[in-house]
């Protein structure tokens, strides 16, 4: 009986706090919604492009404070820019794509650091690169719900179009329907969605929130729709126990968040029943001592 | 009556590759034409010249009389992809695939109607895939793996059907019951240009040949595209008439 209080009061103590309420309200949503898009991303493979994007907002956020707007307007702007720079210097050299990204999100980055040390100190840099959940304004929780919103809503309306084209590009094309517009179409969602995830888990983690969940759930099942539902479960799962961890050890919540996904990762990786790398050593360990 | 597919003196280069060189190419409708040549001697890129995915620097092509992009914007041109192309551990089932193929005839979001279903569940019975429709389109069989995107071809109700490699890594019995189901589309009257360096199947399957080698070495019956003297010229093997083809 005492693990069972003990157990509740683990959840119901920190819930008498405000501040964790919000911190939950914003990492559970954002967890929802990065978990929809991590089962494309992990299909297309573009954990890259996630890390990109994310890193490449940092100018962005730091130019928001300087002017006093929104941080998700000055996000969005530099992570749109990133992808639209990186599309054009892909296209008119002869770089490989991965060197592209890498000379794109690195030197924004660069300019976001750059910026950063010229900013009044009201803006702590680890607070952009690490999070700060358990500090979140009003304001913030209210792009974040905005923009989740946008997200979910596109998806939804435009599901099985973006399901086509991560499977076959060509046979979009081929009945007339643009594969390039649907491909910037989901690398918008992509920089919409970093801009809400950087509240949860700060820039650096984000990549983490818009692949792991996918890549978890990609190991445990072959249908898509399941696939999506599985994602969704991960990352709220990841993101309930990450605050709560944070708040009773009082360490980094985005770290914690990210390592509860991670940990999820691992046990599909290690466990699925039908990709567990566990089984499969088993079964070929089995076939060999038969022959 | 005009042709199914009518390529007009196209020269498709890649940088400084020149991958078509002066190409035409011009299939009746109802005929099925074999696309013969190496690895690198242009058939994917004819394929994307047809489909309006390479833009010929010089020259015309029409499908069905109309340019390429309205063929495709009406859903007459279907395309069976090379194995190679396709991720075969994506999340989908055999039907999902099926039904892409209906896309073009719904709304935005791709909502599927009654007789979007009908035309899947008669496409998946046409190539005999209805047992195995549920399956994840990576359990299937190389053969059967060929079979439901060509189903996703018919579900489409497309006359004109551009085949990469169908018979590349299937066994020699689904080679056969490939062969017996093209040919029954093309008796249903669709149009047909498949690529293939297995020329076996060849003189069973094809109405005409054409042996490309970055231009067009030879177009005409099967029987006189396949004789050893054109292919030689082709395949360019450097050896005495006919030599290399009885080893």
């Amino acid at each position: 009986m005492d693990t069972v209080t003990a157990l509740v009061e683990w959840f119901t103590v920190p819930m008498q706090f405000e501040f964790v309420q919000r911190a939950l309200l914003v990492s559970v949503v954002a967890g929802l919604v990065c978990a929809v898009l991590s089962c494309w991303m992990t299909l297309v493979g573009w954990s890259l492009m996630g890390d990109a994007v994310s890193h490449a907002v940092l100018p962005g956020v730091v130019l928001s404070y300087m002017l006093g707007l929104p941080f998700a307007l000055g996000a969005l702007v530099f992570g749109a820019g990133s992808v639209a720079l990186i599309g054009v210097v892909n296209r008119t050299s002869r770089v490989k794509e991965d060197a592209v990204i890498g000379v794109v999100f690195t030197a924004l980055f660069a300019l976001g650091l750059v910026l950063v040390s010229r900013v009044p100190s009201q803006t702590d840099l680890s607070h952009i690169l690490f999070g700060n959940v358990l500090g979140v304004s009003d304001t913030d929780i209210l792009q974040v719900l905005v923009l989740a919103a946008v997200v979910l809503a596109v998806v939804w309306y435009k599901h099985r179009d973006l399901t086509m084209y991560a499977f076959d590009p060509v046979h979009a094309h081929a009945i007339g329907v643009n594969p390039r517009l649907l491909e910037t179409l989901l690398l918008g969602l992509l920089a919409v969605t970093v801009v809400v995830a950087l509240q949860a888990v700060g820039i650096v983690l984000v990549v983490a929130m818009v692949i792991i969940p996918g890549a978890t759930a990609y190991l445990l099942t072959d249908r898509f729709e399941r696939m999506l539902l599985i994602a969704m479960a991960v990352s709220v799962t990841a993101s309930v126990s990450g605050v709560f961890t944070s708040f009773h050890l009082n360490v980094s919540t985005g770290g914690c968040i990210v390592l509860a996904q991670a940990a999820l990762f691992t046990v599909a990786y290690l466990f699925s029943p039908r990709q567990g790398v566990l089984w499969r050593g088993r079964t070929a360990r089995a076939l060999r001592n038969r022959a | 009556m005009s042709a199914a597919i009518e390529v007009q003196g196209a020269t498709v280069r890649y940088g400084e590759v020149l991958a078509l060189d002066d190409v035409s190419v011009s299939v009746r409708p109802g005929r099925v034409c074999g696309l013969l040549g190496m690895n690198g001697s242009g058939k994917s890129t004819l394929f994307k010249t047809v489909l309006g995915l390479a833009t010929p620097d010089r020259g015309r092509v029409r499908v069905l009389g109309m340019k390429s992009a309205a063929a495709r914007r009406k859903g007459l041109l279907g395309y069976v992809p090379q194995s190679e192309q396709v991720d075969w551990a994506f999340p989908v089932r055999v039907r999902d695939v099926v039904m892409m193929g209906r896309y073009g005839h719904m709304g935005h979001r791709r909502r599927p109607r009654p007789d979007d279903r009908e035309a899947v569940e008669h496409a998946l019975a046409r190539t005999d895939l209805t047992d195995l429709a549920d399956r994840q389109i990576g359990a299937l069989s190389g053969g059967q793996r060929k079979r439901a995107f060509v189903a996703r071809a018919i579900a489409q109700g497309a006359d004109v059907l551009l085949l990469d490699e169908p018979f590349a890594g299937v066994d020699k019995r689904s080679e056969a019951t490939i062969t017996d189901l093209l040919l029954q589309l093309r008796r249903a009257g669709h149009t047909l240009l498949v690529s293939t360096h297995d020329l076996s199947q060849v003189p069973a399957l094809c109405d005409e040949a054409l042996l490309l080698q970055g231009r067009v070495i030879a177009h005409g019956p099967p029987e006189q595209v396949l004789e050893p003297d054109v292919l030689l010229e082709a395949f360019g093997v450097p050896t005495s008439k006919g030599a290399t083809w009885t080893r």
